[in-house]
């Protein structure tokens, strides 16, 4: 891989042993992708404050520079780590103190993250803790190189915002963080951002967020880790329709990055998302008959209409989601048996408080969290067997994590599951 | 025997027992590291072992955890010994290079179709060789 005299002095260790081990890692990285060189980025969204076993040993041995080290740097060295070279988030981590009594979570998880949140602050880490940093406040620009973790945030950014990034993870956001390099490869490249599959929806309206969410599950299925184009009859979505898509789509398969033509910024057409007319391929249909089969296969681990837990917000809600929340539940009380969950990044939660719907939820007996969610944290509420959600990617994942049955419906009827404790749900 | 070539994605040198997925494989969500086995209910190698394996596996998918996962199997003495990885992506490129083991990829034929479960398999950088078991 090509290095430029700044990428070897980097490596070389004219800016310290942690700046050299992350040149280090990247130049492992870029060898194992074949890349021909690195790309200049000022944007990484990664993770360095979640809980978990292995960090709490590593800390324990020598410090947060310790745990970064081998965690955020694959490096064996003892390093001193130094402030973050660009601009670098935090996405969703463990649960915070705010979930202490209500979230079944260890305590000395709780008390681990606030450790490093206070360690990784000092190094100019911006603690958004949320899987969705596009709402609030980080929103790369169109043909911005970034380096970012967290599938559906990499979806969002590369097909909805234009931004580019591949699907990193934590050592490689760890070595961009130190250095504002990334491999200069796959999503960064312009002649490898053109569609690969076209889906065409027919026969039916996708209009609902639950619609979205099982298009989204189906083009993933289609398209596996390359590029589904969609078309058809679709109505005109909003960000959260195109959230709950792509996070369906990078749970089924592995997409990164899609095109709607005449919605999403890349592509004004179909022939444009294709690169030209004659790459335009043959069109796999969602009818129906497709459509059905996303849902059969999302219910098809619920098998008790016993529901004890609801989860919304997945990915994190926006205000608007919380409040439509709010509206269905105001004035209703949860079953006994049912706890019902909305997740949300903390600065949403704010502004949720301040408009009075984080209280309506709280009187008919939900919660709003912030920061985590269960699959993140292998949280629910104690004795939970079945579960309810609108989001497809946590019917996928939950019932792996954590060993429980799952349902998916849309808000409406998960919030009649919390309030009547039973799953009356059906595709209509 | 029989002998593939391809492209090093972590150079190394390792022979063992061959575990084949025809499926690609989630990190996060998909495996457990602490046992090193696959998770994912509806997975084909649900309930499966791949530590001290050589695992062979069309692709990564789902979350960008993937990398961190297969980290961890290192830190848990639980990691497979080598990576033959159909197509590469980000994803299973880090992920290969955090787990340290040997790796390779672009063979001359799908290595989850010439290889089955129990082979036996010989990484040597960019080369394979397989006896059949």
């Amino acid at each position: 891989m090509f290095l430029t005299d700044e990428e070897k002095r980097m490596r070389d260790g004219a800016e310290g042993d942690a700046v050299a081990a992350a040149m280090d890692l990247l130049i492992r990285y870029g060898y194992a992708l074949d890349a021909e060189r690195l790309c200049d980025i000022r944007n990484v969204a990664g993770t360095m404050t979640q809980p978990s076993p292995t960090k709490a040993r590593l800390v324990a041995e020598g410090g947060w520079d310790k745990a970064f080290a081998v965690i955020n740097l694959d490096s064996d060295l003892d390093l001193t780590i130094p402030s973050m070279r660009v601009p670098t988030c935090q996405l969703q981590h463990g649960f915070g103190p705010d979930s202490v009594d209500i979230v079944p979570y260890p305590k000395a998880n709780v008390e681990l993250q606030d450790d490093a949140e206070s360690f990784y602050g000092r190094h100019g880490v911006n603690i958004l803790a949320t899987c969705t940093p596009y709402q609030v406040g980080n929103l790369p620009l169109r043909g911005e190189h970034c380096a970012w973790m967290e599938s559906s945030a990499v979806i969002y950014a590369n097909s909805v915002l234009g931004a580019r990034t591949n699907c990193e993870g934590i050592a490689s956001t760890g070595a961009a963080s130190l250095t504002g390099k990334i491999p200069c490869w796959g999503n960064h490249r312009e002649e490898n951002r053109r569609g690969t599959h076209l889906v065409s929806v027919e026969g039916l309206t996708v209009e609902s967020f639950q619609d979205w969410g099982m298009l989204g599950y189906f083009a993933g299925g289609i398209a596996g880790e390359d590029h589904p184009v969609i078309v058809g009859d679709l109505s005109r979505p909003d960000l959260t329709e195109l959230k709950h898509f792509g996070a369906a789509a990078a749970t089924s398969g592995g997409v990164e990055l899609y095109h709607i033509p005449g919605i999403t910024p890349e592509a004004a057409t179909v022939e444009q998302a294709f690169g030209n007319e004659a790459a335009v391929p043959d069109a796999v249909v969602y009818g129906p008959a497709e459509r059905r089969a996303m849902y059969e296969t999302l219910n098809e681990l619920g098998s008790s209409p016993d529901v004890d837990f609801v989860l919304l917000g997945c990915p994190h809600a926006s205000v608007d989601q919380i409040r439509q929340a709010a509206a269905l539940l105001d004035g209703k009380r949860l079953s006994a048996s049912t706890e019902l969950w909305i997740m949300a990044p903390r600065a949403l939660k704010v502004m949720a408080d301040r408009s009075g719907y984080t209280a309506v939820i709280e009187r008919a007996g939900g919660r709003v969290l912030a920061d985590s969610c269960p699959a993140m944290s292998r949280a629910a509420p104690a004795g939970t067997k079945v579960f309810a959600t609108d989001s497809a990617k946590q019917a996928h994942y939950l019932p792996a994590i954590l060993g429980i049955e799952a349902w998916f419906g849309t808000l409406e009827e998960c919030v009649d599951a919390a309030v009547t404790g039973r799953w009356n749900g059906g595709l209509r | 025997m029989l002998t593939l070539h391809g492209r090093t994605v972590v150079p190394g040198k390792v022979e063992g027992e061959a575990l084949v997925s025809h499926e690609p494989i989630s990190g996060w969500g998909g495996i457990d590291p602490a046992r090193g086995v696959v998770i994912e209910p509806r997975h084909e190698l649900y309930g499966v072992c791949f530590a001290g394996k050589i695992l062979v596996f069309p692709s990564a998918k789902g979350s960008s955890g993937w990398s961190g996962f297969f980290q961890t199997t290192r830190l848990s003495g639980t990691a497979p010994i080598g990576m033959i990885i159909g197509r590469i992506s980000a994803k299973s490129a880090l992920g290969a290079v955090v787990t340290r083991v040997p790796a390779v990829t672009d063979l001359d034929a799908d290595p989850c179709s010439v290889i089955a479960t129990g082979d036996w398999v010989l990484i040597d950088n960019a080369t394979v060789e397989v006896s059949k078991r």
